[in-house]
């Protein structure tokens, strides 16, 4: 007697899968999504309820100033601050006791604080040194808000980059500064041609991170005067008390929050493509 | 010299009001720190449950929250809040004015703040256990929710304390925020005091000085906490 079988079975179609339950987290899961959803459309039934054209006539033109103001205090600032943090960087990583410690000093201190604390340092305390700035020459820089937001403002990302740039260089290996010794390169064109091309993919993501951090710390500019994107919505709040000049704000930053994550997220995946086997 | 006499207790210097700011700042920060983990800890189940409407309900959360500025969130929240009290008083039948505490407003805009950010903290511990960690849980025949608790969590914590750490400082210098909404915190008094005095550049000076005396005093603490968490490890 044979084993084996002569005639194949028909062609089976696949099993279908198990029915999903509805388990615990997928109920809370629909519930939360549909509570979201709720919210979403009661706030856009609420502004498109609340439209009212003369609104948007007297205040769009207002808010699209304010956010040309942030984004440019932050677009210089941030690029100040790159600047600064090139010798800060160095100065920190330097066998230098003494220069290793005013950078780590300088770094702490404007790490450790509020923004809005050094934001009202710079403006109000050399406001109450005025005759002291005025011998040195240097009052008409800090007369005005704006140029008092943008110094804050760079030593603070600077302070953030120079810890950026340290912890990218310190990741590059040992070995790559030895080889390029070995090669016969200078330090400079060491750091200039193989060092800092390997540092930067590594500080590209905070960097991301940080000019995010920047635009939403940018707000409290609004508290010293300055009319960026957040000054303008105070302003229209106190005129009209209508809530909807918040929830315009909020679209505003979130939309420039997560275009910049979008943008920086394909540009890091354009520059790393040589990276991904 | 002068800045010290200042900085005096009772009628003639400003050195208790800035000592109760402290103590409020202090507060506000601690009070917050439990809210926003535990939110944070739900948050991050969530979006490792598998469950897409839960993860995705949890991305909404996160992609909002960590996309406003702090600022605004504060003013959502302590503006928002009293508008919806008074329109359910109102529909309730009670008339006069609500005032929401500047206490709580800001606790509650903070710990959704930390909430978001700490979320994403617990995720990247998550993922850093290995699976065989639940799957060891499981065959011991405990359940899901004991195997969190007494195999997961202890590594859990251990791996995500530098990243708390780092989430803890930006709440202590966030807190600084809440002085806009009217909390007599340090900044507050050190404003009313720059404002009365005129030496604004020593007050605020001192402010800053008094941010970095929280910041190196927490860094002391986690660096303890985080000795205290490393004991079990097998290869310190």
């Amino acid at each position: 007697m044979s084993v084996i079988r002569h005639t194949l079975l028909a062609p089976q179609p696949a099993p279908s899968g198990a029915a999903r339950r509805w388990t615990g987290a997928r109920i809370c899961g629909h519930a939360l999504m549909v509570l979201w959803a709720v919210a979403g459309l009661s706030m856009a039934w609420w502004l498109i309820d609340a439209w009212d054209i003369g609104f948007v006539e007297r205040h769009l033109p207002r808010y699209l100033g304010g956010l040309a103001t942030t984004l440019t205090l932050v677009s210089i600032s941030i690029m100040v601050g790159a600047l600064l943090s090139f010798p800060l960087a160095f100065m920190r990583m330097s066998s230098n006791r003494l220069l290793s410690g005013i950078a780590y000093g300088y770094v702490y201190f404007f790490r450790g604080t509020p923004l809005l604390a050094q934001l009202f340092l710079i403006y109000y305390g050399f406001g109450s040194l005025r005759a002291e700035l005025e011998a040195v020459g240097l009052w008409w820089f800090f007369r005005d808000a704006w140029n008092c937001a943008l110094f804050a403002f760079t030593l603070n990302t600077a302070a953030y980059q120079v810890e950026i740039l340290r912890g990218a260089i310190e990741s590059v290996k040992p070995g790559q500064w030895e080889g390029a010794a070995a090669l016969g390169l200078n330090k400079l064109q060491t750091l200039g041609g193989i060092i800092l091309p390997q540092a930067m993919i590594v500080a590209l993501r905070p960097y991301g991170n940080e000019i995010i951090l920047m635009i939403k710390g940018s707000a409290v500019v609004a508290l010293i005067t300055v009319f960026d994107l957040m000054a303008v919505t105070r302003r229209a709040f106190s005129s009209t008390f209508d809530f909807q000049t918040y929830i315009w704000a909020a679209i505003f930053y979130l939309a420039i929050v997560e275009t910049l994550r979008i943008v920086w997220a394909r540009l890091e995946k354009r520059l790393t493509r040589h990276l991904k086997r | 010299m002068q800045a010290l006499s200042y900085l005096a207790f009772g009628d003639a210097g400003w050195g208790d009001e800035i000592a109760t700011g402290l103590v409020v700042t202090a507060s506000l920060a601690i009070a917050t720190l439990p809210v926003g983990l535990a939110a944070g800890f739900l948050l991050a189940l969530a979006k490792r449950s598998g469950e897409p409407t839960l993860q995705m309900a949890a991305d909404v959360y996160t992609t909002i929250f960590r996309g406003l500025p702090e600022l605004l969130t504060i003013f959502m929240v302590y503006f928002g809040l009293q508008i919806a009290i008074r329109q359910i008083s109102l529909a309730l039948g009670f008339e006069g004015g609500f005032e929401i505490s500047a206490f709580i407003a800001g606790m509650i805009a903070l710990a959704v703040v930390f909430s978001s950010y700490a979320s994403e903290v617990f995720v990247s511990a998550f993922r850093a256990i290995p699976d065989g960690q639940h799957e060891a849980g499981y065959a011991l025949g405990l359940n899901r929710w004991r195997t969190i608790r007494t195999i997961v969590a202890p590594q859990l914590v251990r791996i995500a304390l530098p990243g708390l750490g780092n989430l803890w400082l930006i709440l202590l210098k966030d807190t600084a925020l809440i002085s806009v909404i009217g909390l007599s915190d340090v900044m507050r008094q050190a404003g009313i005091a720059a404002r009365v005095t005129k030496e604004a550049f020593v007050f605020f000076s001192i402010a800053c000085l008094l941010y970095l005396l929280l910041a190196i005093a927490s860094s002391i603490v986690f660096a303890r906490i985080e000795r205290a968490a490393k004991r079990a490890e097998a290869h310190p």
